[in-house]
């Protein structure tokens, strides 16, 4: 298992302190086997999100086994998918965007990927945090 | 003889949660990254006799909210289950490498 790709990680949120904060505890928590980005806030430094903002961060963790993102509120969804428009056609198949909330998503997904699990177990991990309550 | 090479591969130990905070999120992320190590079937419980808890699932291993002082129980099943349950109990025994 070791030297393959693992699954790599985009938080997006519409404020990059939570973005970051997660990133942090991802880091600290997982480790940095797993390709990681965090991306919040607007170009001029506000809160909400922004589309060449997140399109930077999944080529940023971008990684041959596909990536997994976690986004908070409405825009940052729907932005993600528009950013995920624009990744070249044979990566977008492999980038999924999470129904989880975003800190606890994020650290089941970067922990299943640190073990190698590919993208469909890494969601999985992160969603089934939902489903359980 | 089969049978007795199919119980050969069941292996099982516990160890007494000692560190403060019992499994919680850092530790539960320790257990399952090392579980995820084998290719056995690891399994977690708070009693002898289970229920038992995948060891490799991060989410339901934080649902255990195992405290300090209760012993965890550790079984696998595989080819490297022995190797599998000793390095899950020694992950334990060593408060999960945090003092």
């Amino acid at each position: 298992m070791l030297g393959e790709p693992k699954v790599g990680v985009v938080i997006v949120s519409h404020s990059i302190k939570v973005a970051e904060g997660t990133a942090d505890m991802v880091r600290q928590m997982v480790g940095d086997a797993v390709p990681l980005a965090a991306v919040g806030g607007n170009p001029e430094g506000g809160v909400g999100t922004n589309v060449e903002l997140i399109h930077a961060a999944l080529q940023r963790a971008w990684s041959e086994a596909g990536v997994a993102v976690l986004v908070d509120l409405g825009g940052a969804e729907t932005n993600s998918e528009m950013a995920i428009e624009r990744m070249p056609p044979a990566q977008r198949d492999r980038i999924v965007i999470c129904n989880a909330p975003i800190v606890e998503g994020a650290i089941m997904a970067a922990t299943e990927s640190s073990g190698g699990s590919p993208l469909e177990v890494v969601r999985h991990a992160a969603e089934e945090l939902m489903a359980g309550r | 003889m089969r049978q007795e090479a199919a119980l050969l591969r069941e292996a099982r130990d516990s160890a007494e949660l000692t560190n403060a905070i019992g499994l919680h999120a850092r530790p539960s992320v320790k257990l399952t990254q090392v579980a995820k190590g084998f290719g056995a079937t690891i399994e977690i419980a708070t009693a002898p006799d289970g229920p038992w808890t995948d060891a490799k699932s991060l989410v339901r291993i934080m649902r255990i909210k195992a405290a300090q002082g209760e012993t965890l129980f550790v079984r696998a099943h595989g080819a490297d289950a022995a190797s599998a349950v000793t390095a899950v109990a020694d992950l334990i025994r060593r408060n999960f490498d945090e003092d």
